[in-house]
């Protein structure tokens, strides 16, 4: 099962074009899926700062949302046949994103056959210093 | 639409220079009284579903928060610096592969510390817009 589901997870990391060219791959413990954006010099909005661009943010809460939702439909033995669809997103900017590896979890706080609401933290250093969190809606495939 | 070179070089260069804008491909179009307009050539490295082709979401959220910073820097009011508080961004279809995605970004209010921005993003059906956003952004003016 879980190695399945670590296939899975690679398939989605290796398979999405759009992952890769973020950089973005994810950490398991257990459960627990931690989504890592490794720094990267053409993640960079603002130059004088530095300070990570507001869109890799929003992408980054975006796609650790998506694959949190299929990471939780495996865990109950659902097979991935397409991926969900943001409805909707919105994100929460709380403080500059450092030149510095970022981390997110999503919490999926509702999801029904259609549709998902999932919310997301993201942080740098310490997990209780969010830089940006993000509320999004999902159609499920 | 404006020709490209209707567009201050300084501000082009400043848009095209900002390193993520640079590593999407981002071209500014339209820049100037609080409105931009950027486009996002489709490009394979961002598809997000790679069964369609179709670009990933959180591009299309860079290039609308790209558009929105450059249409609060180029308002009359002449602010510094701005950095994005909160964007809020409607789906609405996936841009058709192939196409181009830009995205018309309006200041439409600026107070002493806040601007608000309302951005829209089509492919080339634009009486049908792929996404749209509503953000607030901090503003640093001259003392």
């Amino acid at each position: 099962m879980s190695d399945a589901r670590d296939e899975v997870l690679r398939g989605l990391t290796e398979g999405i074009p759009y992952l890769r060219f973020l950089g973005i791959r994810f950490d398991r413990a257990g459960d627990e899926l931690t989504a890592v954006l490794p720094f990267a010099p053409q993640l960079i909005g603002n130059p004088v700062l530095p300070a990570l661009h507001g869109g890799v943010t929003a992408a980054f809460l975006e796609v650790t949302a998506i694959v949190g939702l299929v990471w939780s439909g495996l865990a109950e033995g659902t097979a991935v046949s397409a991926l969900p669809k943001t409805i909707d997103l919105t994100v929460d900017y709380l403080r500059a994103g450092q030149p510095r590896d970022a981390y997110a979890r999503a919490r999926i706080n509702r999801s029904g056959r259609r549709y998902a609401s999932v919310h997301v933290e993201a942080w740098q250093d310490d997990p209780g210093r969010l830089f940006a969190q993000g509320t999004g809606h999902f159609l499920m495939p | 639409m404006r020709a490209m070179a209707e567009v201050p070089a300084i501000a082009r260069q400043f848009i095209e220079a900002l390193p993520h804008a640079a590593a999407l491909g981002l071209r500014l179009e339209e820049i100037g009284d609080g409105r931009a307009v950027i486009a996002l050539p489709y490009d394979t490295r961002l598809i997000g579903d790679p069964a369609t082709g179709v670009i990933h979401g959180g591009a299309v959220s860079a290039l609308m928060d790209t558009a929105s910073g450059a249409s609060v820097l180029c308002h009359p009011a002449g602010p510094l610096s701005t950095a994005t508080l909160d964007l809020r961004i409607d789906y609405m279809r996936p841009a058709t592969p192939g196409q181009t995605i830009r995205a018309r970004a309006l200041c439409h209010h600026m107070t002493r510390s806040v601007a608000f921005v309302s951005v829209v993003a089509t492919d080339d059906d634009e009486a049908r817009p792929v996404a749209m956003a509503n953000g607030a952004f901090t503003v640093d003016r001259p003392r």
